[in-house]
């Protein structure tokens, strides 16, 4: 395809990328979302159990990633960063994998629920569902990015549901006594689940708690890509600095439902959704990149087919993984396995196997693939 | 060899392993220029400075979840709390992120991180000042847990966790820092995790303990001894990974034991180790197996009659013993 050209439009040398940033940019933003909406027809075809996406946050999440340099700096993502995953060298067949939890899911070997997205070869932190823990991650890789004089940069980023946790609170407040080379993106899209911002927080805006920090507190508007881009450049450079961090503060919309366990019609009125089409990144980005004559019909069209190919294949390969070997289901509690770990013998059929009634608790279900089985993805939920 | 106290030891492993390896780091509250509320890590700032000293602001989540982020990003943090009793802010970073990481990621991260934190009764520090809080703990996979009871093994001991790759959980007696004294050898020597010590050879009962009660179980060990009573006392030193075979051999070969520690007996840790022994000893044993432990308050209250109830001491281990060996 046709992203070549060392071109450099008006647009481009506007935030100081080239035509061809952009056009991956773009191209970025668009397979998140293609890879997000396979895995919903996935979901409804019942081949994986459970979904958590973030459509109406790639072009934010791409924006605000791009800056960052890729294996020096570090993401500790959430679970809708399937874009920020993207933009920070995770591929389509990663995150497919781990939507169907298979042995070779790089972020987890099929332990976590899919959403639940890490990447040690990509400085991706691994990621719980606990919300906001990761801030304190983040701040902590900032710390040691400090002391050991690396340069790096620790970006993190969550929804404004999870900034109302304490551990914001403690992480902002440490960030900013040691001007941490840290930034905290907060993707609010208007809902916890299903409580509006108006019943999370007291104030219009989640940056404007950065002034109780003593740090700057931006906001950009999600929808617009290479506004997030800008925001973060200038975190970027001024955590790289020594000058401290920054709280991003990117307005975002959610397109989905929660996760597949949700019904958002019984707390969202259907105007809404329809309302907020129109503020989507992915169509805005494209008409902004074409407006520029950055993005023509054929690079269009070249890279649509790309992606198809892409996710097809990313499909093609997650469904024929084998699933994990229960019989590796004890490994990586510790960094060496430890004899008084394991369970007692006759868990496995020792010699009082045949007394009965030892048999097959949940502790020692490990031992045999049936009872390895199944408690894997069969949770919903989740936050 | 020199004779050291609890505390001693602690702080010249600090201070050894941070002048071995760069990548240790130190932090809490009030570690810096005052050295910790009980001095562990005095004169640790004035050596190596702010960047490896950290006095944090009062954010025990904030402690274990940046030392978190700070190992994983290449050092090794000794994360101090300043009272075990304080550890609960910071439970979920260790529950749900320190002690999972490595099995989340199939392997990707590893945590290799140790939180340092003084527990135990007996010093007037009533409900907030006194907990043991190890039950807790030891229950969550992923994690290590150890209390040493002399200054031999907490530097040996500290420096083992110091150097793992998994996140430990030290806690140190607060009671023992200045009442215990040992000898401790110049070398770089350690004390492996996992491993138990038989302290006390004997042959009728099993006393397993740890941290003080390490040391009341050798005190009644010796009492009963004049009344002839011949006991075995094992000191854990880790609990977890607990040394399974150091335990079984023992009561194997005594027939009977006795769990004595400080916590709440309800699910405290003397729980499982009766259980092990239990399920994996039943064919010996002589007697049932017994737990001296403090009792189900929430607390451990200030006053000092009230506090000499709560606590366990050789007196009610001995007690323990007499009534196990004439069962």
């Amino acid at each position: 395809m046709a992203v070549t050209r060392k071109t450099r439009s008006d647009l481009a040398a506007s935030v100081g990328l080239t035509d061809a940033d952009l056009i991956a940019m773009y191209r970025t933003v668009a397979l998140a979302r293609a890879v997000d909406e396979r895995i919903w027809i996935l979901n409804r075809a019942g081949r994986i159990p459970f979904v958590i996406s973030g459509q109406g946050h790639e072009g934010a999440q791409v924006g605000l990633a791009w800056p960052l340099e890729r294996k020096k700096d570090w993401i500790a993502p959430f679970y809708r960063s399937i874009a920020t995953c993207l933009a920070f060298g995770m591929t389509a067949q990663d995150i497919l994998m781990a939507q169907y939890a298979k042995a070779s899911d790089p972020s987890s070997g099929g332990r976590q629920m899919p959403g639940h997205y890490g990447n040690a070869e990509n400085n991706l932190l691994s990621l719980s569902s606990p919300v906001a823990t990761q801030m304190l991650h983040a701040v902590g890789i900032a710390l040691a990015a400090k002391i050991r004089r690396t340069g790096q940069v620790a970006l993190t980023s969550m929804g404004e549901g999870s900034s109302n946790q304490g551990d914001v609170h403690e992480g902002l407040n440490f960030a900013a006594i040691h001007r941490l080379p840290f930034i905290l993106v907060v993707e609010n899209n208007g809902y916890a689940i299903s409580v509006p911002t108006s019943k999370q927080l007291a104030l219009e805006n989640v940056a404007d708690r950065a002034a109780g920090y003593g740090i700057p507190g931006v906001i950009v508007d999600g929808s617009d890509v290479l506004a997030c881009y800008r925001a973060s450049k200038t975190a970027v450079d001024r955590a790289r600095r020594g000058d401290g961090p920054t709280l991003i503060e990117a307005k975002v919309i959610r397109l989905t439902a929660h996760s597949s366990d949700d019904q958002q019609t019984k707390y969202r009125p259907e105007h809404e959704l329809a309302e907020l089409r129109t503020h989507d990144a992915l169509p805005r980005f494209r008409d902004e990149l074409r407006d520029a004559a950055v993005l023509t019909d054929e690079i269009e069209t070249g890279i649509a087919a790309e992606i198809k190919a892409e996710v097809d294949a990313a499909t093609e390969h997650a469904e024929h993984e084998p699933d994990p070997d229960p019989s590796t289901a004890m490994r990586w509690v510790f960094a060496e396995d430890w004899p008084s770990e394991m369970p007692p013998a006759w868990g496995l059929g020792g010699h009082r196997a045949a007394a009965g009634g030892n048999h097959g608790t949940a502790g020692e279900g490990h031992g045999t693939a049936d009872e390895g089985h199944g408690a894997a993805g069969s949770e919903g939920g989740g936050r | 060899m020199a004779l050291r106290t609890f505390i001693e030891a602690i702080r010249e492993t600090l201070a050894e392993e941070m002048r071995r390896d760069p990548s240790v780091i130190v932090l809490g509250e009030d570690v810096g220029k005052k050295g910790g509320v009980f001095l562990a890590t005095d004169g640790l700032w004035a050596e190596f400075g702010d960047d490896r000293v950290i006095d944090t602001p009062l954010t025990e989540s904030l402690i274990v979840g940046a030392s978190i982020g700070a190992a994983v990003n290449g050092l090794r943090p000794v994360a101090e709390i300043q009272f075990a009793d304080f550890i609960f802010p910071a439970f979920n970073q260790i529950l749900s992120e320190a002690s999972r990481m490595r099995y989340r990621s199939n392997n990707g991260f590893g945590v290799p991180m140790t939180i340092r934190a003084p527990y135990g009764g007996g010093v007037h520090g009533a409900l907030y000042h006194s907990q043991s809080v190890e039950a807790f703990f030891t229950h969550i996979p992923g994690l290590k847990v150890v209390i040493p009871s002399t200054p031999y093994d907490a530097k040996g001991l500290l420096r083992s966790a110091i150097r793992d790759d998994d996140p430990v959980l030290f806690f140190e007696h607060k009671k023992m820092y200045r009442s215990v004294r040992g000898d401790v050898p110049d070398t770089d020597y350690t004390v492996p995790l996992g491993r138990a010590a038989v302290t006390h050879e004997g042959k009728q009962i099993t006393v397993v303990a740890y941290g003080l009660m390490a040391h009341y179980a050798l005190e009644a060990a010796d009492v009963v001894a004049d009344e002839g009573i011949s006991v075995e006392v094992v000191d854990l030193r880790t609990l977890r990974p607990i040394d399974k075979e150091t335990l079984l051999t023992s009561v194997r070969k005594t027939g009977k034991c006795l769990v004595a520690y400080e916590d709440n007996r309800f699910g405290g840790y003397g729980a499982e180790v009766s259980a092990i022994v239990a399920e994996e000893a039943f064919d010996y044993l002589d007697g049932p197996v017994t737990r001296i432990a403090g009792p189900d308050v929430p607390g451990v209250p200030y006053n000092h009659v009230l506090e000499d109830w709560f606590m366990v001491n050789p007196e009610k281990i001995a007690a323990g013993i007499r009534k196990l060996a004439a069962y």
